[in-house]
């Protein structure tokens, strides 16, 4: 370990994708032996949802590598892409009236931009209030000044809560890869690794101890598979996870290990919010396709992190400043 | 097709791809090059563009829409991008203008030539969610070319991403989905079958919508 903080930051963050990309061609490789041998029909189902998930992982990956290869700028604007698919997945799906043209228009063509060069320009102060002040206020003043009246509420709220989610939630992930603080410049791909990785194990130790284990559902009508039982336990592998990884963050193992059980508990407990609206507008992804493509939409896959990288964000700013 | 009109196709279909995701859902027959008219309901000026950038590239070339001559050639830019990037069937609204030719003699003369047509038959926009009437010149063509397959389509969302006297478009994902060619049965009337026609086209509808 001490040969490893030897090496020069660029060096340390090199061998991190070497191990990322490792894996991963380790991986597609065990899939494509396993793909080889013969397979029943209920087999063939799970194998492309495997291709599926490894594909995604693959242009994670390539996305992480790049976004900081060409920080700042690519990585603001490539985050600002995805903020904007996956914004555009939730208006789809959100059933807004003709009088809110203006209002998206300022979500997608004003706030997105701005929020996203605070961000390249690193002015944190401005962009974690942005949003949540400003944004607040201009949203229903344009709506009113629209002139519709009905239900007023409802469709601002829904605007409002789409650009928190997509925009403000999402834009976290390159404010990490860029906040820079004493002793610990140029090391913010791993803070962004360590919350995509911590937030991935929870959803998937949640999702396997659903299925492992017997569970009582808290929301039935929402989704039958998540319960406190296997919230927990997502919890918990991702705080094992994150103990794990403490090497790459500025912290002890301990302290690791709480913010990945909390960043890891709030990821999951997102996805299942989003769960919850996905099964209000009656479909099973998000994204518009017809269920025969069977496609997964971008929303589905950058969830969980939406929720997780703000919380992330603030108790790491806030852990630099109680700190002595 | 020259260098200049390529790349407008080509940054119009991006830009169509970036705002409404433009997908094609293929559920009554594949995207084969045969000659087609594709017949789909009006709620938008998106509407050609959507069907456009959802069709495959190799068959954009040969799928012409239909444009009113004295608003498309008005001006340069308009004869331009309708003539070259489009390739576009030009057609007077009245008969006066030409003469007293037949408004649809356009038409037949593109797809004697063996191209595919997009026709919006209701003629206007409409603004309610079920389609109008349609009007008669998808029956004339059907008489006049039975070999070529009438395919309904059903364009959704588009009227959420350019409302009527809006000029910026908001993203949201639209679909265009292809159902089952129609066929003229032996001895159909006029009526009964543009309402069978309007009838499939509304069927494509996403039930959700």
């Amino acid at each position: 370990m001490n040969s490893l903080r030897s090496l020069g930051v660029n060096q340390q963050v090199g061998l991190l994708f070497l191990m990322l990309f490792g894996a991963l061609a380790l991986a597609s490789i065990g899939v494509f032996m396993y793909s080889l041998r013969q397979h029943e029909a209920s087999q063939a189902d799970t194998l492309e949802r495997l291709w599926r998930d490894l594909r995604a992982l693959w242009i994670g990956g390539v996305v992480f590598w790049l976004s900081w290869l060409s920080a700042p700028l690519g990585a603001t604007v490539l985050f600002g892409v995805f903020s904007f698919l996956a914004l555009r997945e939730f208006i789809t799906l959100a059933h807004t009236r003709r009088s809110d043209h203006r209002s998206l228009l300022l979500a997608f063509f004003v706030v997105l931009p701005v929020q996203y060069v605070l961000v390249g320009l690193r002015s944190f102060d401005l962009f974690a209030v942005f949003i949540p002040v400003y944004v607040f206020l201009a949203i229903p003043a344009l709506s009113a000044l629209a002139g519709d009246p009905e239900r007023f509420l409802e469709r601002n709220a829904k605007i409002q809560w789409g650009i928190m989610v997509c925009v403000f939630g999402l834009s976290h992930a390159p404010a990490l890869l860029l906040l820079d603080f004493p002793g610990y410049a140029g090391r913010g791909a791993f803070l962004l690794f360590f919350l995509v990785v911590v937030t991935a194990v929870a959803q998937i130790a949640q999702e396997l101890a659903s299925r492992w284990l017997r569970h009582r559902p808290v929301a039935r009508q929402i989704d039958r598979s998540f319960s406190w039982r296997g919230w927990l336990a997502g919890a918990l592998g991702a705080g094992l996870a994150g103990a794990a990884l403490f090497w790459i963050t500025p912290t002890s193992p301990a302290r690791a290990m709480l913010w990945a059980a909390l960043v890891g508990a709030c990821g999951t407990l997102g996805d299942f919010v989003m769960r919850a609206l996905k099964k209000d507008a009656g479909v099973r992804f998000w994204g518009n396709h017809s269920s025969l493509t069977g496609a997964v939409g971008l929303l589905d896959r950058v969830a969980a992190l939406c929720f997780s990288a703000p919380v992330f964000f603030h108790s790491l700013r806030w852990y630099i400043s109680v700190r002595p | 097709m020259t260098i200049a009109a390529r790349l407008m196709g080509m940054f119009v279909s991006f830009v169509a791809r970036l705002v409404t995701g433009a997908q094609g859902h293929w559920i009554g027959c594949p995207p084969e090059a045969l000659q087609r008219i594709y017949f789909a309901n009006h709620q938008s000026h998106l509407d050609w563009v959507l069907i456009w950038a959802a069709l495959p590239a190799d068959l954009r070339a040969r799928t012409r829409p239909i444009a009113a001559r004295d608003y498309w050639t008005a001006s340069r830019f308009r004869h331009w991008i309708t003539r070259e990037v489009f390739n576009a069937v030009y057609v007077s609204r009245t008969r006066a203008d030409d003469g007293g030719e037949d408004p649809l003699q356009p038409l037949v003369e593109a797809l004697r030539q063996g191209d595919s047509l997009v026709i919006f038959p209701e003629g206007t926009r409409s603004l309610k969610g079920e389609p109008q009437a349609f009007k008669s010149g998808l029956f004339h063509l059907a008489v006049q070319f039975p070999q070529v397959q009438l395919v309904p389509v059903w364009i959704d969302n588009v009227q959420r991403v350019m409302p009527k006297g809006e000029v910026m478009p908001v993203p949201i994902l639209c679909t265009a989905t292809f159902g089952v060619p129609l066929r003229l049965a032996a001895q159909e009337d006029k009526r009964a079958f543009l309402e069978r026609a309007r009838a499939a086209v509304l069927a494509l509808r996403p039930a959700s919508a």
